[in-house]
């Protein structure tokens, strides 16, 4: 018996964007097959061309790209050679498409129910009043629970992620037999992501349709493939069964984006793979990682590896291929090097805030709102409470780090402590000598730094503010550059010129430039790529070290934070509910929300995980907190009245650990031993 | 380097045939601008008079080669001036923010609720009719619209990570905003400040045309104009020639002006 | 929705107050006042004097202003120095007149400058859309009185003649003769405004075509009619509503120099008139009702766009 075909035939594509410079070609080479029912992971960093490889699929590119080359065979048809007429009745029917940020993927003057219903009405010409059943339908599908009234409302109106369930429904409604889901959870907060990649799993249980589920993020891919594919610089690197490539990664970019990813056990990953990804107008001879490979040997230069097959449903690009396999995975002297380092320097020192650098005193933050008059009058919107009674220590050398999902309040926290912002209550105590020995480093690279200025400029300002003259800055702007181990030359280069990792690290040597006691970390590598991300946490683990200085790490990533943090606070809405040691907060007792949190983490282990725990409902607004304990509107294990009446008392768990709930500690820690096991 | 924009290219172009005639009208022109032939009078093109000629037989090449004078002088100088007034007050009510941008930009509403024109006119009402007192009225007319361009960019600017980090490791305010801010806000502005020179030509042409702008006898497009419009059925040479100028100049800074909106990726 | 009206109303309120600031300043702080302006420079001081006390004059500023804004208000709009009527009777009847002329080149600029705009974004790039744009380029480039000039020319000289080369007739004499009065100014107008409208929906339509949410209806196998009338086309309009009432001020600005050209007796020509005539109390009423009448065009259209997009709808 032959199998059955693939439902989904990609065969040698290449794609180029037509450019000043000549073509592009953002992928090269790429062959792979998605059987029915199957969900097909694709990881790769930014640049790898994953995402035109989901448009060229549905023939959506750009009017510069071109496919140069290639097949896809998709129910019989090569979508290359169809009609515009015919790729219609495709698109929507038997292919559809969510993509990243569902805001901007919806029309925002058209309702919810009505842009799914159109879908019906395009290829079935339902009625319009049997389509709008069926949307309602489609929403319940989703897992939204008044999906009459969703139906009737406008994107603005929803969550983001209820406007991912609603693009997710849109997807589904024509009844495709592929779905291409491109980064569907990013920018969406870990617990709202935990519960759309249940939705997913779900799907594929209910639905049978195949999944093409590109990402970036292996942890996410590793939870719902059931084989992976590795795309590097616009080739297809590695394909194998995801529980195999986790457990035996082949190709060395795959072994190495796994050793950078940080596990939430706080031991493992964190491994940066040194250089960077290459321009795609500048690609090497030869293999394309080879310029970063620890086991690159001088024919992989001679010519481009053929994808081959390395075991059974295994391929992979790389003709060192029998040497990695028979070297143990952080083994090669490269790695242990870059791995023990990274652990060393992140090594969690000092514990306790007994010289405390930085306090944090009952400190309030409201903005906006209407003046007290008008309130007084009843008429006027109450004031949002970003940040309210919030008090911790931060000591001389260390790391404290804030975790809590987006509108937690932990950015305004970070702007309160380099003093960008003043508090509305409360006090904030900075015993250094100077209020500018507290700097920052933010989270975008692409507004970090000043697009007109060159970087030597943009390192020598802060030196004029310091007092230093001329001969003085040139020595110690190139001092900074190779702090953050970048070459002297970069000082004539803009901005635009510098990679998103470089211009960070720019960012950095500026805030360094300072000579700072304290910095408050915003979110430092959330928006660069896991190599890339990987050796910034190392660098600024390295300078602490070497410069001595507290810092302040604000991150949604807990994984991250277990790997760097000593101490940590966890925030919800404005309030801290949970302080202390990390290996405390990260194992019982915990609060229930910090338990919540830790459970919707995604990890690069397919498989193995107990019962995981989520949250209903969405974060209250910040301008209507509930009373009580802010969290009980969403609690798993609310005990009753007293969370909805009475704000929790901080109970001492440790010396050094303190929970905000009314749960006894004993049960909370009871209650988390049950249900781990 | 990238090739020229067709926009840019012929904007270009004709921006500086303009402003080589205004520095060179005094050699190119064949006749003093005054010099009045009394017996060539309303003359059509021929060869003593490459245009012709005006209703007091005055050479219409050579006033009309000297017109570009007054029309590029107003319209930069009022253009500077708007520059000058709107500049500052946007970058502060951008980046002060708070009550005082509410006020200035009330205030500032409150000034775009006249059309230009008539704002000028309250200006010109009060000053009385000159070039020097159009310069003034339309420069004041352009301030608000200026502000309320600089500080929407200034606003966007606030909150970017080099301003905050600029002012945690504490900067001067007047630093932050000059150095920091401006630099980035230069593109839109310049954009800005080339179409608008093209609509202040058209404002003071239209001032002039109204009796309030230039005064006579000076060679001025807007003046030439309202003096050709009683004769027009006779001869319509006085209104062609610079009503061409005029609508050339002015496309030429929308052209140039768009062109470089393209270039410089500015909203 | 209400509330959001309400909201705008009130810094309408405010915005037309500064207005009255700023015609009262203009007229009374600039050098020059208005006994000044009125006696011109060279009259004698006692006379200046006396007609500043009649006309109260030497009161403080504040005073003048608070009680100038109260008679306004209470619809006592003085008398015309130059006309010797009162100046709300002449506002009333000029105002009317603009009207006419303002109301047919918006209804015009609107049927054909959307429909003009959409369709040079749909063909971005190709001929048609390069002759628009080009048409454009003329249209905001020359001046109102060169093309309102150049169209007495060719329609309206000695030999042609198929309209008249300027005044206006009532409307009672005859509707013919009232149309054709208003044709070339009507004309005139149109030019220009339809060159902005045009460019604004050219641009908003294209901005719009390449948002995330016209390519998700394209992947949902959407038809290219389909996807321009039921996706792009509403949220595209919506700055064009915007812009529509700004251009009321170029209509305003444009109006004084067309009637001027047709001697077209509506309000533009009765500014002319003021300042020529240096007449106070005409003079500052005119800005005033002007300015008024562009402020409620623009409340008018933020009111529109509310009413049209959801996001602020709500807000």
């Amino acid at each position: 018996m032959t199998p059955p075909p693939p439902l989904l035939d990609i065969r040698a594509l290449t794609v180029h964007f037509d450019t000043k410079d000549g073509p592009l070609r953002v992928l090269r080479d790429v062959s792979l097959q998605l059987a029915v029912g199957e969900t097909f992971g694709l990881a790769g960093e930014s640049g790898s061309g994953k995402t035109t490889l989901g448009y060229t699929i549905l023939q959506a590119l750009g009017p510069t790209a071109r496919i140069e080359s290639g097949a896809i065979l998709f129910e019989g048809r090569d979508l290359v050679a169809v009609g515009e007429e015919e790729l219609r009745r495709i698109r929507g029917r038997r292919i559809a498409m969510v993509y990243q940020d569902p805001r901007s993927a919806l029309n925002p003057t058209m309702r919810v129910g009505a842009q799914i219903a159109e879908v019906l009405e395009i290829h079935e010409r339902t009625p319009a009043a049997a389509a709008m059943r069926r949307a309602q339908e489609l929403l319940e599908l989703v897992n939204i629970a008044d999906p009459t009234s969703v139906a009737r409302r406008y994107p603005h109106e929803l969550s983001g992620g209820m406007q991912q369930r609603a693009v997710i429904a849109m997807a589904l409604a024509g009844g495709p037999s592929l779905l291409i889901l491109d980064e569907p959870t990013t920018g969406l907060d870990v617990t709202t992501q935990a519960r759309i990649l249940d939705l997913v799993g779900d799907l594929k249980r209910r639905v049978g349709a195949a999944i093409l589920y590109i990402s970036h993020d292996l942890a996410v891919i590793a939870q719902v493939a059931d084989r992976v594919g590795v795309l590097y610089a616009g080739e297809l690197v590695e394909v194998a069964p995801t529980a195999d490539l986790f457990a035996r990664p082949v190709h060395p970019y795959t072994r190495g984006l796994l050793d950078a990813l940080p596990h939430l056990d706080g031991v493992h990953g964190l491994a940066p793979i040194r250089g960077r990804i290459p321009r795609l107008t500048a690609l090497p001879p030869g293999c394309v990682f080879a310029p970063r490979c620890d086991f690159a040997a001088p024919e992989c230069t001679a010519a481009t590896p053929a994808l081959e097959e390395v075991a059974p449903g295994r391929r992979a690009r790389c003709i060192r291929w029998p040497t990695v396999i028979a070297t143990p995975r952080g083994s090669t002297a490269e790695v242990i090097e870059r791995g023990t380092i990274a652990r060393e320097t992140v090594a969690r020192e000092t514990l306790g805030p007994d010289a405390a650098l930085l306090s944090f005193e009952h400190v309030t933050k409201h903005f906006g709102g209407a003046g007290a008059m008008a309130r007084r009058l009843g008429v006027g919107a109450p004031p949002v409470r970003a940040v309210d009674d919030v008090s911790f220590d931060v000591a001389a050398d260390e790391i404290f780090a804030l975790v809590g999902e987006s509108g937690c309040g932990k950015t305004t926290l970070g702007r309160l402590a380099v003093r960008l912002l003043r508090p509305t209550a409360g006090h904030i105590v900075f015993s250094a000598p100077r209020p500018t020995d507290a700097q920052i480093v933010f989270q975008h690279p692409d507004s970090s730094l000043n697009p007109m200025k060159r970087i030597g400029p943009s390192l020598a300002r802060p030196l004029v503010l310091r007092g230093l003259r001329r001969p003085e800055r040139g020595r110690r702007v190139r001092e900074l550059l190779e702090a953050v181990r970048l070459d002297p030359d970069y000082r004539g280069r803009r901005p635009a010129e510098l990679s998103g990792g470089e211009k960070q690290r720019v960012a950095i040597a500026r805030a360094l430039a300072m000579a700072p006691r304290f910095v408050v970390l915003d979110e430092p590598v959330s928006a660069l790529d896991v190599s890339t991300q990987a050796s910034i946490i190392r660098l600024l683990a390295d300078l602490r070290r070497t410069r001595g200085a507290s810092y302040l790490l604000i991150s949604h990533d807990l994984s991250l934070v277990r790997h760097v943090a000593a101490r940590v606070g966890v925030m919800y809405l404005g309030r801290l509910v949970e302080i202390g040691a990390v290996d405390e907060v990260f194992r019982a007792p915990s609060h229930p929300y910090t338990h919540a949190l830790l459970s919707a983490v995604p990890r690069p282990d397919p498989g193995g995980r107990g019962q995981p725990i989520r949250l209903e409902g969405t974060v209250p607004s910040a301008q209507h907190p509930p009373p009580g304990c802010r969290f009980h509107t969403r609690c798993p294990q609310k005990i009753g009245r007293i969370c909805e009446e009475i704000e929790p008392p901080w109970e001492r768990a440790s010396a050094t650990h303190r929970i905000a709930c009314h749960i006894p500690i004993a049960e909370l820690s009871r209650g988390a031993e049950e249900r781990r096991t | 380097m990238t090739s020229l924009s067709p926009a840019l290219g012929v904007g270009g172009a004709i921006l500086a045939l303009v402003l080589a005639i205004t520095v060179a009208a005094p050699w190119i022109a064949p006749y003093p601008t005054t010099e009045q032939h009394m017996l060539d009078r309303l003359q059509p093109p021929g060869a003593r008079f490459l245009l012709g000629t005006d209703q007091y037989g005055r050479d219409l090449l050579s006033r009309t080669l000297f017109g570009a004078r007054p029309a590029l002088g107003l319209g930069l100088g009022a253009v500077a001036l708007g520059l000058a007034l709107g500049v500052p007050l946007g970058l502060t009510a951008g980046y002060v923010g708070g009550r005082f941008d509410d006020l200035i930009m009330r205030v500032v509403d409150a000034m775009l609720a006249f059309p230009s024109l008539l704002l000028a006119l309250l200006i010109i009402t009060a000053l009385g009719a000159s070039t020097g007192h159009a310069l003034l009225a339309i420069g004041v007319a352009n301030g608000p619209g200026v502000a309320r361009i600089v500080r929407s960019a200034t606003l966007a600017l606030r909150e970017a990570e080099f301003v905050l980090a600029a002012r945690v490791r504490g900067e001067r305010h007047l630093y932050v905003m000059f150095g920091e801010i401006f630099p980035n806000v230069m593109a839109p502005v310049i954009v800005e400040a080339t179409l608008r020179v093209g609509f202040a030509i058209l404002a003071g042409a239209s001032l002039s045309f109204l009796g309030l702008g230039v005064q006579p006898p000076a060679a001025d497009w807007g003046l030439m104009i309202r003096e050709a419009r009683q004769y027009v059925f006779l001869s319509p040479w006085p209104l062609l020639a610079p009503g061409t100028a005029l609508a050339l100049t002015i496309v030429a800074f929308n052209l140039f002006g768009d062109g470089l909106r393209d270039r410089l990726g500015a909203t | 929705m209400a509330r959001y009206a309400l909201r705008r109303l009130a810094s309408i309120a405010l915005i037309l107050l500064l207005v009255s600031a700023i015609v009262f300043t203009a007229i009374h702080v600039l050098p020059g006042n208005a006994a000044t302006l009125i006696l011109g420079e060279y009259a004698t001081p006692e006379a200046l004097r006396t007609l500043e006390r009649d006309m109260g004059l030497d009161r403080p500023l504040v005073v003048q202003y608070a009680s100038w804004i109260g008679s306004v208000v209470t619809g006592d709009w003085g008398v015309s120095l130059a006309m010797k009527q009162p100046v709300a009777t002449i506002v009333g009847y000029r105002l009317r007149n603009s009207a006419f002329l303002a109301v047919t080149a918006l209804i015009v600029v609107v049927a054909v400058g959307i429909p003009l705009g959409t369709v040079a974004a749909l063909r971005r790039g190709r001929p048609l859309d390069l002759a628009i744009v080009t048409a454009t380029y003329v249209g905001i480039s020359i001046p109102e009185f060169v093309t309102g000039l150049a169209l007495l020319l060719v329609l309206a000289g000695p030999s042609v003649g198929l309209f008249p080369t300027s005044g206006y007739v009532e409307l009672t004499s005859g509707v013919t003769a009232w149309a054709r009065h208003l044709v070339l100014p009507a004309t005139t107008l149109t030019i220009v405004l339809l060159a902005h409208v045009v460019r604004q929906t050219r641009s908003g339509v294209a901005d719009v075509l390449a948002a995330p949410y016209i390519r998700t209806a394209r992947l949902k196998g959407a038809s290219p009619r389909r996807i321009v009338l039921r996706h792009a086309l509403r949220n595209a309009l919506l700055p064009t509503i915007t812009v529509l009432a700004l251009d009321l001020g170029y209509l305003m600005g444009g109006i004084v120099v067309v009637e001027e050209v047709f001697a077209y007796p509506g309000m533009g020509r009765l500014i002319i008139y003021a300042v020529q005539n240096r007449d106070v109390p005409l003079l500052q009423m005119c800005a005033l009702v002007v300015a008024s009448v562009y402020v409620l065009a623009n409340l008018a259209a933020d009111l529109a766009y509310a009413w049209l997009d959801p996001r602020i709808r709500y807000s």
